[in-house]
């Protein structure tokens, strides 16, 4: 490549050699992603939401294909946060020297802390992201995140029992997520992360029922690009903690434009699971793509479309 | 090490009612073993479509897919001299050391394609197969003589009587004695059929709807006797005495 740019960026004084995070749910642990290239390139890793307790998830089938995008409704599958912690941790710390972004979900608020309290502890866990957005599990997830007064209940209780910056990931499936997002700042978050999927589905016109098991789903990848844009500009504007941006990313300049929209730092999904190599990719086309907007450094775009 | 690479068409050919035969050119190499899969990427499509190894050499892949969908759809219009891209040897694949030396492969509809480079690597390895191929009926049935040109036994059944045995795989099981083990693909009920239909020790290939094909989105967890399993990362093919059947 040979171009000189400055791809390093900062969250809540957690420092990124890049912004190219892939997000929750899209990259399991990190190590199975080892089979395909060193991942010691990205910034970070936001790994698979964790919850209190082990869980399977949803009944199969719990992807659906569909156009610019997949609905996805795995129900937060993952062997609860001890096993996390003793097993999962261990194995991702052997191949990622980087910082962690620790992705937790819960039920009811004292599961949220008890995650946060275990994360806390964990040296290489540098950001705490709070999922209160999940579309595809009952009675917690996004109930927590379509409420003001619950997002702000839960940001208040994690933030009392951890020192690291805490992130919350909102979810699209609102009416005003200005509120929502001031909310969890007025509560105490350090930062933002916008946004979750939006709530989809698929019919099988063969036998005429739903593709996915619960019916319903998360939908993400391309299409949702511009959703997640225009969200992260808003609350750009509402807000004054670090946003990161996530929701159909999958090139070079797709981060650069979610940068200028007022992100700090970005996130890959969906675009993992068609394309194992994507944030490497973003990563390898980012100084080509700076080069050609004349950016020398990324720090300097963001919120420069405001 | 799974790899994505190119993979040029060089046959697609109609081979029975809906069934169609690709033989794709390009890097084999991280193809280990039968039972394996390969996740192709279509235009205009987002997500993979996972299909598996029928047979594979140095420079080519032998891919065999019913017309079920538009992934599949899109497949058999494809001509000669188009560029996939391909994720190539996924999954565990088939686990060669059987008890005895009488395996019986037993391969239903569309399951039937990885089961004929088991034979194969069944046969270099000094097992003699036994060959159970279950279809619908006549205009389904595929692949008959290429098995009995590896020089073992093949038996048919048809639902519809219409070649072979009348009936299901299970009901050519019953007459045999003499195997030792048993691998098996095909749909649910035909699998489940079998490991009830038999005391001998086994594996089974399984299909699931898949996100990644490489363990990233948990999207085909399955419950097993020995925890969560995902079909793409540890499976496709799984022992018989870790199975929940539900």
């Amino acid at each position: 490549m040979g171009i000189n740019k400055d791809l390093t960026t900062t969250l809540s004084g957690v420092k990124l050699d890049n912004p190219v995070i892939p997000a929750s749910g899209t990259f399991g642990f990190g190590y199975e992603f080892t089979d395909f290239y060193d991942i010691n390139i990205l910034g970070s890793i936001s790994f698979k939401g964790t919850t209190k307790e082990p869980r399977y998830g949803n009944p199969l089938p719990r992807i659906a294909d569909c156009k610019s995008g997949l609905i996805n409704a795995i129900g937060l599958q993952n062997p609860g946060v001890d096993k996390v912690i003793s097993e999962e941790l261990p194995k991702l710390r052997s191949c990622f020297k980087k910082p962690l972004i620790a992705n937790i979900s819960g039920f009811a608020i004292d599961e949220y802390v008890h995650c946060c309290k275990l994360m806390d502890k964990e040296e290489q866990v540098e950001i705490i992201e709070v999922n209160i957005s999940c579309p595809n599990v009952h009675n917690g997830g996004m109930t927590f995140g379509t409420n003001p007064e619950a997002a702000a209940e839960v940001t208040r209780a994690v933030k009392a029992v951890t020192t690291k910056p805490v992130y919350v990931k909102l979810t699209p499936n609102v009416t005003n997520i200005v509120e929502i997002a001031k909310a969890v700042e007025a509560a105490g978050a350090d930062g933002i992360v916008l946004i979750n999927t939006l709530l989809g589905m698929r019919i099988n016109l063969k036998n005429k029922k739903p593709v996915i098991a619960n019916k319903m789903g998360g939908f993400s990848g391309p299409a949702i690009f511009p959703v997640a844009l225009r969200m992260v500009y808003q609350v750009y504007e509402a807000v004054k903690i670090p946003i990161i941006g996530v929701g159909g990313i999958e090139s070079a300049e797709d981060v650069i434009e979610m940068m200028l929209a007022g992100a700090s730092a970005i996130e890959v999904g969906a675009a993992n699971l068609k394309n194992p190599y994507a944030c490497k990719e973003i990563i390898d086309n980012l100084p080509a793509a700076m080069e050609k907007y004349e950016i020398d450094s990324l720090k300097d775009i963001i919120g420069a479309a405001h | 090490m799974n790899k994505r690479a190119k993979f040029k068409i060089i046959e697609n050919v109609n081979i029975a009612k809906d069934v169609f035969k690709i033989v794709l050119e390009g890097d084999t190499k991280d193809i280990k073993n039968a039972g394996q899969f390969i996740n192709i990427e279509l235009e205009s499509l987002y997500l993979r479509r996972p299909i598996s190894i029928c047979d594979y050499d140095d420079k080519t892949v032998t891919i065999i897919y019913k017309v079920v969908g538009k992934g599949t759809e899109i497949m058999a219009n494809l001509k000669n001299g188009v560029e996939l891209d391909v994720l190539t040897g996924l999954g565990n694949g088939f686990d060669l050391d059987c008890d005895g030396d009488r395996p019986l492969v037993i391969g239903g509809g569309v399951g039937t394609p990885p089961m004929y480079r088991l034979c194969k690597d069944l046969i270099a390895k000094g097992k003699k197969p036994i060959v159970i191929l279950g279809f619908g009926s006549k205009d389904d049935l595929f692949f008959e003589e290429e098995f009995k040109k590896l020089g073992v036994d093949v038996y048919v059944s048809t639902n519809d009587g219409s070649v072979g045995t009348k009936g299901f795989v299970t009901d050519v099981m019953k007459d045999l004695n003499d195997y030792t083990y048993f691998y098996a693909c095909g749909p649910m009920v035909m699998l489940k059929a079998i490991c009830g239909a038999t005391d001998k020790s086994g594996q089974v290939s399984l299909e699931e709807r898949m996100g990644c094909g490489f363990g990233a989105c948990m999207g085909c967890t399955i419950k097993t006797k020995d925890g969560y399993r995902r079909v793409c990362k540890e499976g496709p093919v799984f022992r018989k005495e870790s199975l929940i059947w539900e």
